[in-house]
């Protein structure tokens, strides 16, 4: 009985029951609306596009687009490594996370990529290609001692990456781990 | 003569704790509540005008209201401090000042004017017309759903009060040495507010997700789009759409139109200028999240996702933006703020922590947001170094500097959390100093 009622219930709701879910002010998002506002590459490689990069593409990439506000490796400029230190993996465990760059601190690689393809250059970020971006990866990798000179990134190349910090991190959510809780 | 009216007889039951802690119920009763007599003159023989004596704005018709009003002239001096103080060099090239804090010193109560509400944006504020921009929910969901502002006003909302820390707040108190800027530079990326938003949850049910998520993805529509990973248990809790703060819409810098609002987690969870959500059954480990935002402990392993904000507390007033210029009875009164509930209990101590007292907490105490407590306080004149110290509802107590550190380091840059001392001289100076 109680069946029965349903199903006619079900019958008369005809064609909304398919999409039982309906929104009540939202609207459907199209392919278009999420490519446009969804940037993010997972650790496993997932979502990084087409193309590939080098690092001598990468190098020449960095000196024309990057060293206005960041210093090539070697160089000191006090205020440019203020800005975002981005090479020297012998200074690692320094006081500010401004010391902890990439070859030192970053678990992995495709945040690299992720990161700098959303936000820089600070001036015009996204102004550059996949393909420069996976220069720009390969070249930074390479400074901080992490791959080799002929080294290709690209979509499968990079996740492998293996990051000297990949095992330094802890999760402290939701929970702190008991021993670096502050206690009286 | 007759007694001094504007004196308070305090005996010795009102004491609670060394150094002259009184019974917090002191204020409340009428000791204090004395008038002065009023002076009284009057015109000889009716000839005088009346006004003689009145201020210009008692004798001349006042101005206009006005559509959006503003403070009055004199509190000019009120105002967000825009740091870190940098050389012009640096801000060529960073391009925006990118963090400004709230005056505490001059707040009281437990909400933030909009207008001083701290900021912090990593590449600068943008001017998004709301007509052009929208919500987009997508990944593990059976439809994925916009939602432009329009849409997000039709849903039924919740309004809730809510503090919101920067996790680098404090942060300079790691440092070996004490330093001497200002309450405001030290703790100001704290604010206190109303936000008013659609549940995530309402949105999510909408576009129905799949079991196995495990975290939200959000990315802004700012420049560097920033972007963090929360876990899909805080996303159906009390995470919402934010898009009206103090019932107004909630202004360019806190995100306008809409923004993530994560209740008790660290700032930057809050994703401002939102435009993305995707339901996920991993975190990101974008740049926000592992090279920035984590701290790194004694054994050189960093926590992550250090998410929600500790049990923490700070006396504002008396505190070294100010001096004490009299020996006189003043009130204590400061802020204290847990990420996980509701503060249970303020103690203050006036003798380093030697002896402590509890504070009155001003109602509605409300969970994960700012609670202002209270003591009076007699100074007498002579040293003294004053601390507060919170205790949330689960028995999370405020630790210590030295307690802190010893379990974490000085590595750290984020989640400063311990006791605040500060040391007041004998000739009423207030010094931020560790104790
Ligand atoms: C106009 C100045 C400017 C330019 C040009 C610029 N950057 Fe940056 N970069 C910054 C700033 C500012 C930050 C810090 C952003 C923040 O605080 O979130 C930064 C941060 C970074 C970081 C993270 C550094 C860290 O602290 O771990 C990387 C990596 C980076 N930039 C790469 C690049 C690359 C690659 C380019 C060239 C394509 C570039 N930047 C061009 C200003 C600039």
């Amino acid at each position: 009985m109680y069946l029965h009622k349903f199903l006619i219930i079900a019958v008369l709701m005809g064609a909304s029951l398919a999409n039982a879910q309906q929104s009540r002010f939202g609207a459907p998002a199209t392919q278009e609306d999420i490519d446009k506002s969804f940037w993010t590459v997972f650790p496993d490689g997932e979502f990084l596009p087409d193309g590939e990069g080098n690092v001598a593409a990468g190098r020449e990439l960095f000196e024309y687009n990057c060293t206005l506000c960041h210093n090539m490796p070697g160089e000191n400029d006090p205020v440019k490594d203020e800005i975002g230190k981005l090479f020297g993996v012998d200074d690692k465990r320094g006081r500010t996370n401004l010391q902890q760059t990439i070859g030192s601190y970053w678990p992995y690689p495709t945040t690299v990529f992720d990161y700098i393809r959303r936000a820089m250059p600070l001036i015009a970020p996204m102004s550059l290609t996949n393909s420069d971006y996976y220069s720009l990866t390969a070249y930074l990798l390479y400074e901080n001692g992490v791959i080799g000179e002929d080294e290709i990134m690209n979509k499968d190349t990079l996740p492998k990456v293996q990051m000297p910090n990949r095992d330094g991190f802890i999760n402290a959510y939701p929970e702190v781990p008991e021993k670096y809780k502050a206690k009286d | 003569m007759g007694k001094d009216h504007k004196s308070t007889v305090i005996d010795a039951t009102d004491h609670v704790a060394k150094g002259g802690l009184l019974n917090r119920r002191l204020f409340l009763n009428s000791a204090l509540a004395t008038t002065a007599a009023l002076a009284t003159t009057r015109a000889a023989y009716g000839q005088e005008i009346v006004g003689e004596g009145q201020e210009d704005w008692v004798i001349t018709p006042g101005s206009s209201a006005l559509e959006y009003s503003d403070r009055s002239r004199f509190e000019a001096d009120t105002v967000k401090r825009l740091l870190p103080d940098g050389t012009e060099e640096f801000f060529n090239l960073r391009l925006t000042k990118y963090t400004a804090r709230t005056p505490l010193d001059h707040m009281l109560g437990t909400i933030t004017p909009s207008g001083l509400h701290f900021e912090r944006s990593h590449q600068g504020i943008p001017d998004i017309d709301p007509d052009q921009h929208s919500l987009v929910i997508h990944g593990m969901v059976k439809q994925p759903l916009k939602f432009d502002i329009e849409a997000l006003e039709n849903y039924p909302t919740v309004s809730r009060y809510y503090f919101l820390e920067c996790s680098g707040n404090s942060a300079v108190l790691f440092q070996d040495e004490p330093t001497d800027q200002s309450l405001q530079q030290i703790h100001g990326l704290l604010s206190g507010s109303e936000w008013t938003g659609v549940l995530l949850s309402t949105l999510l049910d909408e576009c129905g997700i799949d079991p196995n998520a495990k975290w939200i993805i959000a990315e802004g529509a700012d420049n560097g789009m920033m972007s963090r990973s929360i876990p899909m248990d805080k996303a159906l809790d009390d995470t919402m759409i934010a898009i009206r703060q103090n019932g107004e819409r909630i202004r360019p810098s806190q995100g306008y139109p809409m923004r993530l609002f994560n209740p008790g987690f660290e700032g930057n969870t809050s994703i401002k200028w939102l435009r993305s959500i995707y339901v996920s059954d991993r975190p990101a480990m974008s740049v926000q999240e592992t090279a920035k935002y984590t701290d790194m402990m004694p054994d050189n392993k960093s926590l992550q996702f250090s998410l929600e904000m500790d049990v923490k507390s700070l006396i504002t007033r008396p505190s070294n933006a100010m001096s004490l210029q009299k020996k006189a009875l003043y009130e204590i009164t400061g802020l204290a703020w847990s990420g996980k509930g509701k503060i249970a209990q303020v103690e203050v101590s006036v003798d380093g922590g030697k002896t402590w007292a509890d504070a009155a907490l001003e109602e509605p105490v409300q969970s994960k947001m700012l609670t202002r407590f209270r003591i009076p306080w007699l100074w007498e004149g002579g040293p003294a170094i004053l601390q507060s110290r919170a205790i949330d509802e689960f028995g999370r107590i405020q630790p210590t500097r030295d307690a802190l550190i010893s379990a974490r380091g000085q590595n750290p840059i984020y989640h400063y959390s311990a006791i605040q001392s500060w040391a007041v001289a004998s000739n009423g100076e207030i010094k931020n100093v560790f104790a």
